[in-house]
């Protein structure tokens, strides 16, 4: 791996960190309203699983999307837009925080309803079958959704046509206050997998580095003709469930404990002590960083609310 | 022209369609190598082989699901559901996904996609296998809702819908498959979605229906004319967008009407084409709206009789004729 490639993935990392803070205070400054959740403490995840896809591999997630969003590389500014509601958002507005999508980066959306996206991610493989590419579409959703019906049909048509899918479920312990074990009638996500007969792995989602490794493994497996895998990748949100979650479904001790092992505090240090960049490099990075987040926030609240008539746009093709 | 019964005509439109795109496949239960529930995609598979006419696990909402990816991926998919009674599971797919993608996505994501389903009772299937649903679809922007009523304008509308760049939930009235018969222009040709048809012209009344009832609409006009009474027929044909100016020009030409459903009355669809007339044809009418419609129960019953009590008919069309004609 070459050392830009690292400083990359370092950018990438604080760049949604810094986004995610950004936006949990325009929240704070009632410039968002209604509901927003924050990916602090899950960087690491689409951030390896993103830097490890082909441009023809396609990705589709749940409502926790701005991470992803800002890893397929649509720009900070078009997300803050977003969730502003402005006309210059990369969905004019219409979608807000949950809904960012942008095809042109082959990124299928950010989906509210949990798991419903899941069967649409086997269509889209069927497509691929169809067309015989070896393209991958990655279809990512949290513990909550395998316990959905959605998610069991899905895993079990993708592995009954053999699709080029792979399922990464970003286990972040919780299914909104909900403890995955409260849950779930198996501990580790992967385990479901067995049912259908289907390849599984379990990663963990705070080392970025080991995120990329194994998502690059199992792409060329899927693209190989490999079938479908479940990925479980285990991490932790830092936030509630949605700005406004009181939290009382966990410790203090629990959220430090996990802070501690910070996904970008670890990767920091791993670069410094490898000598893979000094820290005056990964300032550096950080710098570009805030000032991409610093533009972002003032274009999105400069930009324009959408026309009335968008109102009435769009809602059949022609 | 030769004469055909309407799955015939279903048939026929998607082996064209087949022929002519090879982005269209089939989805569905059973729909391969059994060639459908009533065998509307009989030899098929053999023709176009397992890629084009899968066959799918029992799961709706995959089904409409995989209909939908395989659509954004820009494929044409026709998705069946084997009774419209069935639909149910994929509802969210249908409602929250496939008529939402257009508008959340400023247009950028299109679901070309077809979802057919047979629908209504008489055929003896009771509480789960008689259903009308169109109701509750009917109400969704974003989607289109298509029924036809026989062999030309069923063939010519699926050909329509599966060449639409929206979703299209297509009602197949069941009992109608064998039983309704017609004959079919030759060649490729399409009917335009959101255009009803004025089935048989009259001056005295209005009688705006669509599939099983609209066939029935049809025999009750031939008894009472017998009887003086000269009735206007409206086929629908599209439920959503429907064909305002169409019922318009009727009413102002009749100034009564009757809407004939076989789904029950309460929140069904002839409430939106009352609420229509009364709001946009009000100075036109010369008696009250009046609906006939399935009665307020959760299911079509078993029972013989009480599936005759339950279900609209020429006889019970022909009384609702007369008593608005003396009105």
């Amino acid at each position: 791996m070459d050392k830009q490639l690292y400083l990359d993935l370092y950018y990438q990392m604080v760049l949604i960190r810094l986004v995610e803070e950004a936006s949990a205070q325009l929240y704070q400054q009632g410039k968002i309203g209604g509901f927003l959740h924050l990916y602090i403490g899950q960087e690491a995840v689409s951030t390896g699983i993103i830097s490890a896809r082909q441009p023809k591999d396609r990705v589709i997630t749940a409502y926790r999307d701005h991470g992803v969003a800002i890893n397929v590389g649509i720009p900070a500014k078009l997300v803050l837009a977003e969730l502003l509601g402005k006309a210059t958002g990369v969905s004019k507005g219409k979608g807000g925080s949950m809904h960012l999508a942008d095809v042109k980066r082959n990124f299928w959306g950010g989906h509210a309803i949990v798991g419903a996206h899941l069967p649409i991610a086997v269509g889209l493989a069927l497509g691929d079958q169809y067309q015989g590419s070896d393209a991958v579409t990655i279809c990512m959703f949290g513990d909550g959704a395998t316990n959905i019906g959605f998610f069991h049909e899905a895993l079990n048509l993708s592995k009954v046509w053999n699709l080029p899918v792979l399922w990464v479920c970003e286990n972040n312990q919780y299914g909104m206050g909900t403890a995955v074990e409260r849950a779930s009638a198996v501990k580790e996500i992967r385990q479901k997998a067995l049912g259908y007969n289907m390849p599984n792995s379990r990663v963990n989602g705070m080392d970025v580095l080991e995120v990329r490794q194994a998502t690059l493994e199992v792409l060329d497996q899927i693209r190989a003709g490999g079938g479908p895998h479940l990925m479980e990748v285990v991490t932790y949100r830092y936030r509630g469930h949605s700005m406004g979650d009181p939290e009382r479904y966990r410790q203090a001790e629990e959220v430090k404990r996990w802070q501690e092992n910070d996904p970008i505090g670890i990767y920091r240090r791993h670069l410094e002590t490898r000598s893979i960049a000094t820290p005056e490099e990964l300032d550096e990075v950080e710098r570009r960083a805030e000032q991409e987040v610093t533009e972002a926030v003032r274009f999105a609240e400069e930009s324009p609310e959408p026309p009335p008539e968008a109102l009435f746009e769009d809602i059949y093709a022609e | 022209m030769p004469e055909i019964t309407l799955i015939e005509a279903i048939r026929q439109a998607m082996d064209e369609e087949l022929a002519r795109d090879e982005r269209v496949v089939i989805i569905g239960e059973d729909v391969g190598k059994r060639g459908g529930v009533f065998r509307a995609t009989q030899g098929l598979y053999e023709k176009y082989g397992p890629q084009r006419v899968i066959d799918s696990p029992l799961a709706e909402l995959s089904i409409v699901g995989v209909g939908i990816g395989a659509a954004l991926y820009g494929m044409r998919p026709i998705c069946e559901i084997q009774f419209a009674d069935f639909i149910y599971p994929a509802f969210n797919q249908i409602v929250n996904e496939a008529a939402k993608m257009c508008y959340r996505s400023n247009g950028e994501w299109t679901v070309p996609m077809v979802i057919r389903a047979p629908y209504g009772g008489g055929i003896g299937g009771g509480l789960y296998h008689s259903q009308s649903v169109e109701a509750f679809f009917a109400h969704v922007p974003g989607l289109k809702v298509v029924i036809p009523s026989n062999p030309a304008d069923a063939k010519g509308l699926l050909k329509s819908a599966v060449r639409d760049p929206n979703p299209v939930l297509f009602f197949e009235p069941k009992k109608g498959y064998r039983l309704i018969r017609g004959e079919v222009p030759e060649g490729d040709y399409t009917v335009p979605l959101g255009k009803a048809k004025i089935s048989r012209q009259g001056a005295d009344l209005t009688v705006v229906s669509y599939g099983m009832t609209h066939y029935y609409a049809l025999k009750a006009a031939q008894v009472v004319a017998a009887e003086g009474i000269e009735t206007e027929i409206i086929d629908l044909r599209t439920l959503l967008p429907f064909d305002k100016e169409t019922l318009l020009q009727s009413v102002k030409k009749t100034g009564k009407v009757l809407i004939v459903h076989e789904d029950n009355l309460t929140g069904g669809y002839g409430a939106e084409i009352a609420a229509f007339l009364a709001e946009h044809a009000f100075t036109d009418l010369d008696a009250p709206i009046r609906r006939l419609a399935g009665p307020d129960v959760p299911a079509v019953p078993f029972s013989h009789p009480m599936q005759d009590w339950f279900m609209p008919n020429a006889e019970k069309i022909a009384t609702a004729i007369r008593e608005l004609a003396a009105f």
